[in-house]
């Protein structure tokens, strides 16, 4: 049944290549605006790459967040989506890990090509690549929540933001401290482990969140 | 009751098998929103729903595998085409159907030649009738329609209506929000008028 969820919005997404691209795009352009601006220091660039690139995949994920539920409450496919029979967190979990794949997966693979600008060392590129791939599904998961919650309302997608985004935190300071850990030559071990377990409890507790949401919303 | 308006209230009403429930009033009388609490999208301000015997709230997932509802939003991705809405939303209800069965069934509803067409390509009609299939597969007891007849020709009027006949003779129940006489050859019609 899972199956059939993830397959649905990943053809679906695959229909709307424009959307997934744009906020891949998005990303890379909020990533390299940062070095340009800057200019040639290396010392500077090496020191805020860790949060630039995290906090630009934090906005990234806003634009496509709104999307999750909204096309699918205006057609009326959500109704239906809730009338299966089986529990409504299997089916949103399904929907939250396509929209990791279609939303943030890109990111993480592409996060370490536009980390060369900021003249970070192969290892160091790895980690930032590893910290990305343990912490963008924190963002899908708490992220649906927020969406399920801001489903309908006008302006839904400033509002998602300023519940979503301050969520966030503990994922950006973990992953981006794994990555500044190892520019600064310490472990990045303790770091990823955090992120780790904050991501599990995501995992457990986002799901019912965004399925008790969502009956609200479509009450 | 939505919001501070008693909507409907003192509504007894008790469906046995093989009853055709026509369910009509006034535009905001709110036939949608008893639909909908007895699908169980919404909670009854007072009152309870029940099933054979049990409260559906209840039931749960139980109860939701012996109903169909269809809204008066198609319920139909316009990405996809008209074969992958049909096999998609059975899958999700537990039925999972071949291409080949889904491609009979759409063209049983009238849409042969368009099955590989993305549904935005669709008429209005047309995108009713995909999502109309599904009452062609489903194997659900209660059926609940909301105003399905909207934008649908003769033909497809008919063939909704030769399906709610064949629902029935089968031990089914359909209630039906529908200001169209359907004339349905069975005596056992209750119908149900809203007033505002």
């Amino acid at each position: 049944m899972l199956r059939w969820i993830v397959w649905r919005d990943l053809m679906l997404a695959w229909r709307r290549r424009a959307d997934m691209l744009s906020t891949v795009f998005f990303f890379v352009i909020v990533v390299s605006l940062f070095p340009l601006g800057i200019g040639p220091e290396m010392q500077l660039l090496r020191t805020i790459a860790p949060g630039v690139v995290w906090v630009a995949a934090l906005l990234a994920s806003m634009l496509s967040l709104g999307r999750l539920f909204a096309n699918d409450y205006q057609d009326g496919t959500l109704e239906q989506l809730l009338l299966t029979p089986q529990p409504l967190f299997l089916v949103v979990l399904g929907k939250t890990l396509a929209h990791w794949i279609v939303a943030e997966v890109p990111l993480v693979l592409i996060a370490p090509l536009v980390g060369v600008q900021f003249d970070l060392s192969r290892e160091t590129l790895w980690i930032l690549f590893a910290s990305l791939l343990i912490g963008t599904p924190v963002l899908s998961l708490i992220g649906s929540v927020g969406a399920a919650l801001t489903l309908g309302l006008r302006g839904g997608g400033v509002l998602i933001s300023i519940l979503v985004l301050p969520l966030y935190i503990p994922a950006l300071i973990f992953g981006s401290g794994a990555v500044t850990a190892t520019i600064i030559g310490t472990s990045p071990a303790p770091h990823l482990y955090l992120l780790g377990a904050f991501a599990i409890v995501a995992l457990v507790f986002s799901p019912w969140a965004t399925a008790a949401a969502l009956k609200i919303s479509l009450e | 009751m939505r919001g501070d308006r008693r909507l409907f209230s003192g509504l007894d009403l008790s469906v046995s098998p093989g009853t055709f429930v026509q369910l009509t009033g006034p535009n905001g009388s709110g036939k949608t929103s008893l639909l909908r609490i007895l699908c169980g999208l919404l909670a009854p301000a007072e009152g309870e729903i029940k099933w054979e015997g049990a409260n559906i709230r209840s039931l749960g997932e139980e109860y939701v595998a012996a109903v169909t509802y269809l809204g008066h939003r198609h319920g139909v991705k316009d990405e996809l085409t008209g074969i992958e809405n049909l096999r998609i939303s059975n899958a999700l209800n537990g039925v999972e159907i071949s291409k080949d069965r889904a491609r009979a069934v759409l063209k049983e509803m009238g849409l042969a030649g368009r099955e590989l067409l993305p549904a935005r390509l669709l008429s209005e009609g047309q995108r009713r009738r995909v999502g109309l299939a599904r009452l062609l597969v489903c194997k659900t007891k209660l059926w609940l329609l909301d105003e399905v007849m909207t934008s649908l020709d003769k033909g497809a009027v008919a063939l909704v209506r030769s399906l709610i006949q064949n629902h029935l003779t089968g031990g089914g129940i359909a209630i039906v929000a529908t200001h169209q006489d359907l004339e349905l050859s069975t005596d056992r019609i209750q119908r149900l008028e809203l007033t505002t």
